[in-house]
């Protein structure tokens, strides 16, 4: 690569280029200056540049943050994420994570006591297309992700329904602190499992409960970029309950 | 081939055959988004060019020899469709096809973070649908805007544009005609916002004075096309915004 342009002759110390809650594209450029950044950003001689589509926001002009609008998920350790189950194999399940990279569960991270995996038939435990809810025990880019089902709360799922939505929005969906989960929570009564790679499990004990907060989060999943996002779904939330 | 051309050109008001300026390209329009299948997807039309672009991944890469342990494989089809041309087209690859196919991709690999996705594959996928000159520039164009609304992560989009020669004259964007009977034809790939290019190649001849003549007017015409990228990948996320803020 070849670059023609003549080499930074900008004197301004600190500009930021973009106003807070702006769509932007990849190669934007954010600000100029040492800004703290965090999310999908890079840096070329102090000039903070977006890799993606998404949305800035400024926080007290020193902070900026860039939240995607689409994008895969990818495997962190310690996340909690919902699979299916793909294949068996001779020691353990393949499942799919919606990621670029299949996971791996071990019968050794399904059973406690220690088993000859060989005597053991696999698709009794968990059969092809059975979801569960799992956690990342161990991911680094040369292998592949390893799953464990048996800490508390994780496991084979039985009842529910599932949503799957855009991994990078579910950030939105949990809302600051949890507000927005817990908002559909309370208003519904239903419990809502949130795996990390886009799928949400949501348990209630009316069909018509789940369905509402399917549609509560496909909702949260379109407007993610629009201001005023929890006041809407507060709405929404309040006027299917009322419609009832 | 000589100065004089077989097929005249330019008029006497020194207009091209479909009434454009020396320096004015063809009239573009791009779409996002129309492929639910896909991760990312444009529409380009730009003059009588159709073209659809289609982008997956980053995925699982198959065959498992293609994997890279520490970066993604960007792969990428250049395909025209039988009907893009006026005499049927051989739907297999041609010789052309499969050049054009590797030149794309390296237009646009500089442009994607493969390192974020080891051992994983991006698959572009383009579809001529009609034919008329600068179908590679249009190309790039319409896959780095699908590869964007894919969320892959990018130093920046790259706009692409040829420059060429009729009649002595340096030309911006060349359509079928003046690519099959101009005397030069030079397409240029760049990423604007950082100035660098990934694509530079040309065929005919231009002396030192042109070469540099012409490769201004692709990066005026390259920041034009730029600007159009832009405001497509925008339009959707603001579309939404105004359904939802009237709706209130």
């Amino acid at each position: 690569m070849y670059s023609i342009l003549e080499l930074s002759t900008e004197v301004e110390s600190m500009t930021v280029y973009v106003k807070s809650k702006q769509v932007v594209i990849p190669g934007e450029p954010l600000a100029y200056g040492r800004y703290e950044y965090q999310g999908p950003i890079y840096v070329v001689r102090q000039k903070l540049y977006s890799k993606v589509i998404g949305i800035v926001e400024i926080e007290d002009k020193k902070k900026i943050t860039l939240i995607p609008l689409k994008g895969k998920y990818m495997p962190k350790e310690g996340d909690v994420v919902i699979g299916k189950i793909v294949d068996i194999g001779i020691t353990g399940w393949t499942v799919d994570i919606n990621s670029p990279y299949k996971a791996m569960l071990p019968v050794s991270e399904v059973l406690s006591r220690p088993t000859d995996a060989a005597k053991l038939d696999l698709s009794k435990l968990l059969d092809i297309g059975d979801l569960i809810v799992a956690k990342i025990l161990a991911f680094e880019y040369t292998r592949d992700p390893l799953l464990t089902i048996k800490e508390s709360k994780l496991g084979k799922i039985t009842k529910g329904t599932l949503v799957e939505i855009t991994p990078v929005k579910i950030p939105r969906v949990i809302g600051k602190k949890g507000s927005m989960i817990n908002l559909i929570k309370n208003t519904l009564n239903v419990e809502v499992v949130i795996g990390k790679n886009g799928r949400i499990l949501v348990v209630g004990d009316d069909p018509l409960k789940e369905a509402w907060a399917v549609m509560a989060i496909k909702k949260i999943e379109k407007e993610a970029h629009v201001p005023g996002l929890t006041n809407r779904i507060k709405k929404f939330l309040n006027e299917v309950k009322r419609g009832r | 081939m000589t100065g004089k051309a077989l097929v005249k050109l330019l008029d006497e008001n020194g207009l091209r055959t479909d009434g454009r300026k020396l320096n004015e390209i063809r009239p573009i329009k791009i779409q996002v988004g129309l492929l639910k299948n896909a991760d990312g997807s444009a529409y380009i039309e730009l003059g009588r060019n159709k073209i659809i672009v289609a982008v997956y991944g980053p995925r699982e890469a198959h065959p498992r020899h293609v994997v890279i342990p520490d970066r993604a494989i960007v792969r990428c089809r250049y395909h025209m469709a039988p009907f893009s041309v006026e005499e049927r087209k051989s739907p297999g690859f041609s010789r052309r096809e499969i050049e054009l196919s590797k030149v794309i991709r390296e237009a646009l690999e500089p442009a994607i973070f493969i390192e974020e996705f080891p051992r994983t594959a991006i698959d572009i996928f383009i579809e001529v649908l009609e034919a008329d000159g600068g179908t590679r520039t249009a190309s790039i164009t319409a896959a780095s805007v699908a590869l964007a609304d894919a969320g892959i992560p990018l130093r920046d989009l790259v706009a692409a544009v040829a420059v060429g020669k009729i009649e002595g004259e340096l030309a911006i964007d060349l359509n079928g005609l003046e690519d099959q009977y101009g005397e030069g034809d030079m397409p240029v790939a760049m990423m604007p916002s950082l100035g660098q290019i990934t694509l530079l190649q040309a065929d005919g001849r231009f002396s030192g004075e042109e070469f540099e003549k012409g490769l201004k007017m692709a990066i005026e015409a390259i920041k034009k096309i730029y600007k159009i990228q832009k405001e497509a990948l925008k339009r959707k996320y603001i579309e939404i915004s105004k359904e939802v803020l009237e709706g209130e």
